[in-house]
This record gives structure tokens, C-alpha cells and sequence, in this order.
């Protein structure tokens, strides 16, 4: 394709993409690097129904005034990014200094709001995302061997989960694993343990969210790998199978080679989709022991009685970041394999 | 065909023509749209509001559990997503912080002349919420299963540990005790009342600097601590709604909730025996303290700024008429403590009137308080599961509360 073909081809999607993608990204950067303006404080009488006091308020006019002044608040440079709700490298450094054992810096550092959530949205990640490739693998080539009579429905009741919103399915599976839910009250007599609770212990809710995640993206894996499926050239299985070769040995010798881009294309997905993973974190209220960094983003908007815009742009430019790195690995191999097909 | 069209349309425009007369609280033109909490005292509230905003009357009302979270961004629009909102000294101060509600002087000089004295909220000399319930958590308990074992009613924390282990060990109930636990503001709001109880003070006096870890701080950690492992192990996901109805089911004998929820746990729905056997007590003080481990909240009437004086008329006049209405009031004596003037108070307000006397703390209104909530509400889980002591929970918190104050511009 020529050069200015291939220009007015993209320019609409490219227009498209800067103005929807690019511009808020760069807005949240540029708020990332501000803070509020100074709270200009008052003494006052207030008085309820319990009585008089004095106590102090925001001067709403003072601050206002300081507001117009700066719409955008104090510059602060990349200091959000360094305090201890983000990277907190001071914190660290100290850690370090003060820790006497790698295991005591290592929980110090994970207490951390930023690298808790960190740990959580990767393993969270590398828990799912392995799973769902094999599990939506079996799944395909299972359904794809059944008759063309039934195919539809089990095809249609495989891609339920995907259908099913995010936090109703996480909602309907944490009432199920209430502890007088039909889960919950099951494995309590399976293990004979009436305490055992799946929301309490942290290692269990991380698991349960991780079942969970799996449960959701297996449809999407399972119909991308079922597409695949049906271009795969049958000759050469006809040959295979006229050589004596068995299902498994057709299955690893031609189908898996000729679904792997596929796989990676999946991967590539899934990788994005789980790092940020945030409504089963909702659902399952599993706020406590999980957090992920869309789930940081969320509180610093929402669960303050005031946003702070600042804190979330930068946990927003951090997850960008992280994004960026994690596919990394998997972008450079497709673009050596298309190097090399060429 | 013709004619019957005729009718209809006659009787479509006369029904609309006099209509407009049917508000008993005079509500004529202006849009009425409420944001507030999600509880049955309020629903019975906003019901008596809506019949006094009358049937034409363009009335809406948001009820959520999450109006805290909402409030600040649907009120900071111009014009604002929602005319009024439902206030609580815990609330209110976000909203003052932006200047998002409205003086009220001139309105309740208009239509309020029914109001007692202490229903109107002033800071800095002027009206800015017109309260009309207060609600305070205290004790709850289960009389047949105190007696059964001859248990005297606790009156302090420690005796409640006591009472609930000797359910325990009686084998009556594997989780005896329940309270809001769920990470997030409930269990924030557990720690300020324990605190509180112990005689703290949340910000070094006269400055935004924090002071929790301290002896105190630890102290109310470790009692909040020996009262979830007598809970339910499901406890940092059981908001309020959540423990009553535990305690509805029958698997609670002693719990710190609001006494608002008399409206819901002794109303006739559900297992009228359990319903029959509950019974409200002071709430418990802490750690040899005279004053209990609770705070006092008044809930009332805030109107947006950014509306325009039309709604906000119409909105203040509805809500103001429910607030004034001691019919309201007599009508569900124990819905809550009405402040509203000719009430007289039910059964159920003796715990917020006890805690009151005794000299209970109002919870704070420092302009950075809800950040420090905010703080408390995420950092104190690790400890409450075992994974940190109460020290390291209490530096989290403030290092947290540091960062966010920081942002914001308090310190």
C-alpha cells in the first residue's frame, strides 16, 4: 500500500485515537503533576443539637480565590508519584536501612498500598491468564468434535460467563460462598471446619477472585480459539490421519502450530484485560485483602468524600506504564515472527 | 369515536388543571431531586416528604448506600445532579469544604417557623442544614439468651467480651457478637467510636497532623480485635444492613448498631420471637472510661448551591414540611430520635438520650476528618487479620492520612 493510500486509510482511526486516547492521557498526566491548592483554614462557632463548639472550616472564599489563581492547584513535579501511596521510594530506602532480614524488607515493601495492589493485579494476571488459554483450548476442540445439531446451544451456554456482567456474576458467586450459601455451607461440611469462611482468610478471597477470573475469560479464549479452529487446512489432518497418527498426535503436530499466533493474540488480551482486573474486586467486597491498581484509581475518585485527581493520575500513568512493560515481551515476538514470515 | 376522544380530553385537561393545588406543603413550580442514604428511617422520611411535596410535584429521591461517595461530584455540577441532600455532621463537611450547600437563613425565616431551636445547624453564624433526627450506635441484645445464662447487661466493652465468650462457651451461638466491621467506612467508623471511647483526639490539637498511634490508638485496636474473633469470620465484608440481618436470622445475641434500626429490626416482618426477645441498652464505655464508645449524629436538610433558588425553594419546603411534621414524628416513635418539635420519644430513644448524658462525643466535623477516615477505613484490615501488629497498623494509617491530607492542601 502506498504511503498516502495507507495515510487517509488510518487517519480517521488515528484522528479517532488521539483525540479519545491520546488527549486524556496526556490531561491525566498533566493533573498527575499537581496538587490541590493550600485549604485556607477558619475558626468558627458551630452549633447542632448537641450543643456549641468552635471548631475550624475551609475559608471557601480565600480558597476559591487561591483556586482561580492556579485552576490547575500547586505544581508538585513527580512528587505524587514518589509519596507513599505510589512508588514511595523514601519508604523503601529506609526499609531497607532499618530491615534486618530480606523477609522483613519484603513485607514492608508489600505493605505498601502501591505494591500491594501491584503484587495482587500481577498475580492476579499470571494466575488467570495461563488457565484461560488451556482451559478455552480444551473447550474449543471439544465442541468443535460434537454434532452439528447440539453445537449452538452448547456453544451458547459456554459464552455465558463473558455474557454475564462482571459484577453481577462476581455478586451471585459471593453470595454462593457466604458461609450459608450453598458453596460456602458445602465446603464447611466438607471440611468439617464451621469456621472456615472463603471471605475471611486473604489467601482464599485471592483465590476465589482468581477462580472467578477464570471462570469469566475462559468464553472469550474458547471463541477466538473455536474461530481458529475452523480454518485449520484439513489436508494435511487427512494425511496425518492416513499415516496412523493419533488424535493427540494431530492435535500437537498441526492444530497447536497452527493456532499458536492465535494464542499469543489471546494472551495479549488476556494479559490487558486481568492487569486491570477491578469489579470482582467489588463484588466479592474483597477491598480488604485485594486491592489492584484500577481498584486504587476508583478509591482515590470515589471512596473520599473529595477526589484526588492528582493521586489518580498518577496510579493511571503508573498502570499505563505497567501495561506497557508487560506486553512488551510478548509485542516483541510478534514483531520478530512477522520479521521473519516476511 | 369522536366523542369519547373529546372526553378523554377533557377530562385529561381538567385533571391537569386542578391538579396543581394538591401540595399540602405549597410546593408550586421547581423540581425536587434528593440524594440520601439508604435506611427505613429514611425511607419513612422521604415518604412523608414526597406526600408534602404533594402528587404534581417533580419529585425524585436517590437512595444509596453510597451517597457519601457520590455527593461531592453530583453537587460540585452546575447545575448540580441533585437539588438537596441529605446531611449528617459527618457528611456535611465535605460539602462545606467546596461551599457546595446553600445559607439556609433566608428559607427557614420563609417556612420555618415550625422548627425547634436545635434543629438549625449554624456554622460561623449562619443556617446551613436544618436537622431533624439523631442516631448514635449502641448496644443491642438478646434478653432470653443474656438470662438463660445470667448474664447481667453489659454496660462497658470488656463485660460484652465477657458475656459474648460465655455464649461461646455456652455453645448458644458459634459467633455471638456482631458489629459493621466491613472494610471500608464501617470499619473506620468502629475505630472512631473506640477511640473516642478512650478518650483520643484524632489531630494534634489546633494542626491537621495526626495522632492515632498512640497508647490509645492500640488500646481500641485490640478491643475492635477481640470483638471480630467473636464474629462472624465473615466480618469485614458485613456492613450494617448486613449484621441486622444476621441478627434477624437469630445468629447474633449482642451487637453495636444504630439505633435507627429499631425501624427495621422490630418492625413485624420476619421471626416476630427474635423480634420479641430484642432489646436496646446503652452503649457499653471502654477501657475505664466514663463516657461511651460512641459518637452522636444529628441527620438533617442540606440544599445544593448550585441549583437554582427555584428548586432549592421547592425542595427546602418539601423537606422542611416532613421535618416539621410532628405527625411524622408520633406516627413512628421508634423509627429514630425525631428532633422534631411536639414529638414525644418512643421506646427506643433512651440509648441515644443515655449517650447524650453521659456525655458522648459528636462525631468530629474537622474539614480533614473524612480523610482520615478514608485512611482508617483501608489501612487497619492487615491488623484485624493478623498479619501486622496494632503499632504498624496505626503508623500506616497515619502515613496514609499524610499523603492524602498533602494532595489535598491541609497540610
Amino acid at each position: 500500500m502506498p504511503h498516502k493510500t495507507f495515510f487517509w486509510f488510518i487517519f480517521p482511526t488515528g484522528l479517532a485515537m488521539i483525540l479519545f486516547i491520546g488527549l486524556p492521557i496526556v490531561s491525566s498526566f498533566f493533573q498527575s503533576l499537581h496538587i490541590e491548592t493550600q485549604q485556607v483554614l477558619m475558626e468558627v462557632e458551630n452549633c447542632d443539637p448537641f450543643g456549641c463548639q468552635t471548631n475550624v472550616r475551609v475559608d471557601v472564599e480565600a480558597t476559591d480565590k487561591l483556586r482561580e489563581e492556579n485552576p490547575l492547584g500547586r505544581f508538585n513535579g513527580f512528587g505524587t508519584y514518589l509519596d507513599r501511596n505510589h512508588l514511595a521510594f523514601d519508604e523503601i530506602g529506609e526499609a531497607w536501612n532499618s530491615s534486618s532480614s530480606m523477609g522483613e524488607f519484603k513485607d514492608i515493601v508489600l505493605n505498601l498500598p502501591f505494591y500491594k495492589a501491584l503484587l495482587f493485579t500481577l498475580t492476579f494476571c499470571f494466575a488467570v491468564t495461563p488457565p484461560v488459554i488451556f482451559l478455552g483450548f480444551i473447550v474449543a476442540l471439544s465442541i468443535n468434535t460434537l454434532a452439528k445439531i447440539i453445537k449452538g446451544l452448547i456453544v451458547f451456554g459456554t459464552i455465558l460467563p463473558m455474557i454475564v456482567t462482571p459484577l453481577i456474576g462476581s455478586l451471585v458467586l459471593f453470595w454462593m460462598i457466604d458461609s450459608q450459601g450453598i458453596i460456602g455451607a458445602s465446603i464447611q461440611i466438607l471440611f468439617d471446619d464451621p469456621n472456615l469462611s472463603l471471605k475471611a482468610s486473604s489467601n482464599l478471597t485471592w483465590i476465589t477472585l482468581i477462580i472467578y477470573g477464570i471462570w469469566h475469560n475462559t468464553p472469550f479464549a474458547f471463541v477466538v480459539f473455536y474461530a481458529a479452529l475452523q480454518t485449520v487446512p484439513q489436508d494435511p489432518i487427512e494425511a496425518a490421519y492416513i499415516d496412523g497418527a493419533s488424535r493427540f498426535q494431530r492435535v500437537r503436530y498441526i492444530v497447536i502450530p497452527h493456532l499458536y499466533p492465535v494464542a499469543t493474540f489471546i494472551m495479549l488480551i488476556c494479559l490487558m484485560d486481568n492487569f486491570r482486573v477491578f469489579e470482582p474486586i467489588i463484588g466479592f467486597s474483597a477491598e480488604g485483602v485485594a486491592q489492584s491498581l484500577s481498584w486504587m484509581i476508583y478509591q482515590d475518585l470515589r471512596n473520599e468524600n473529595k477526589m484526588l485527581f492528582g493521586s489518580a493520575g498518577a496510579t493511571s500513568m503508573l498502570t499505563i506504564i505497567g501495561i506497557a512493560i508487560l506486553l512488551t515481551p510478548v509485542l516483541i515476538r510478534t514483531w520478530k515472527e512477522f520479521r521473519t514470515e516476511r | 369515536m369522536k366523542k369519547l376522544l373529546i372526553a378523554l380530553l377533557f377530562s385529561f385537561v381538567s385533571a391537569s388543571a386542578f391538579a396543581g393545588s394538591h401540595s399540602p406543603c405549597g410546593v408550586t413550580n421547581g423540581s425536587i431531586n434528593i440524594l440520601a442514604n439508604e435506611f427505613t428511617t429514611y425511607r419513612i422520611f422521604m415518604d412523608e416528604v414526597k406526600s408534602c411535596a404533594g402528587p404534581d410535584a417533580d419529585f425524585n429521591v436517590t437512595h444509596s448506600v453510597d451517597h457519601n461517595k457520590l455527593q461531592v461530584a453530583a453537587l460540585s455540577a452546575n447545575p448540580a445532579e441533585f437539588s438537596a441532600k441529605l446531611v449528617t455532621n459527618g457528611s456535611i463537611t465535605p460539602l462545606m469544604n467546596d461551599g457546595l450547600i446553600r445559607p439556609l437563613d433566608d428559607l427557614v425565616a420563609k417556612y420555618g417557623a415550625n422548627l425547634n431551636e436545635n434543629q438549625k445547624i449554624t456554622i460561623d453564624g449562619k443556617i446551613y442544614a436544618v436537622a431533624f433526627m439523631a442516631n448514635a450506635q449502641h448496644l443491642w441484645y438478646r434478653e432470653s439468651i443474656l438470662n438463660d445464662l445470667g448474664i447481667d447487661v453489659p454496660s462497658t466493652y470488656e463485660e460484652v467480651i465477657a458475656a459474648a465468650e460465655k455464649i461461646k462457651a455456652a455453645g448458644v451461638m458459634p459467633n455471638p457478637y456482631a458489629g459493621a466491621f466491613k472494610s471500608g467506612w464501617n470499619l473506620g467508623q468502629e475505630f472512631v467510636n473506640m477511640y473516642l471511647g478512650h478518650g483520643g483526639e484524632f489531630f494534634k490539637s489546633g494542626s491537621a497532623q495526626p495522632n492515632v498511634n498512640n497508647e490509645k490508638g492500640v488500646a481500641a485496636l485490640n478491643v475492635i480485635k477481640k470483638l471480630t474473633e467473636l464474629s462472624n469470620p465473615d466480618f469485614l465484608t458485613q456492613d450494617t444492613n448486613a449484621v441486622k440481618e444476621e441478627w434477624e436470622s437469630g445468629n447474633v445475641a449482642l451487637m453495636h448498631v444504630w439505633n435507627s434500626g429499631a425501624a427495621s429490626l422490630l418492625d413485624d416482618e420476619g421471626d416476630q420471637a427474635i423480634k420479641a426477645d430484642t432489646r436496646l441498652a446503652p452503649s457499653p464505655s471502654v477501657g475505664g472510661g466514663s463516657k461511651p464508645a460512641t459518637t452522636l449524629w444529628w441527620d438533617g436538610i442540606g440544599i445544593s448551591t448550585n441549583t437554582s433558588d427555584e428548586n432549592a425553594e421547592a425542595s427546602f419546603r418539601a423537606l422542611v414540611g416532613a421535618a416539621s411534621s410532628s405527625e411524622l414524628a408520633n406516627d413512628n416513635p421508634n423509627a429514630t430520635v425525631w428532633l422534631i418539635k411536639g414529638y414525644t420519644p418512643g421506646d427506643t430513644a433512651g440509648p441515644v438520650v443515655d449517650a447524650a448524658n453521659r456525655g458522648a462525643t459528636p462525631y468530629p466535623s474537622f474539614p480533614h476528618m473524612s480523610l482520615m477516615h478514608g485512611a482508617l477505613s483501608s489501612e487497619l484490615v492487615e491488623f484485624l487479620q493478623g498479619n501486622e501488629s496494632a503499632e504498624k497498623a496505626l503508623a500506616d494509617v497515619e502515613a496514609a492520612y499524610v499523603a492524602k491530607a498533602t494532595e489535598q492542601g491541609f497540610l
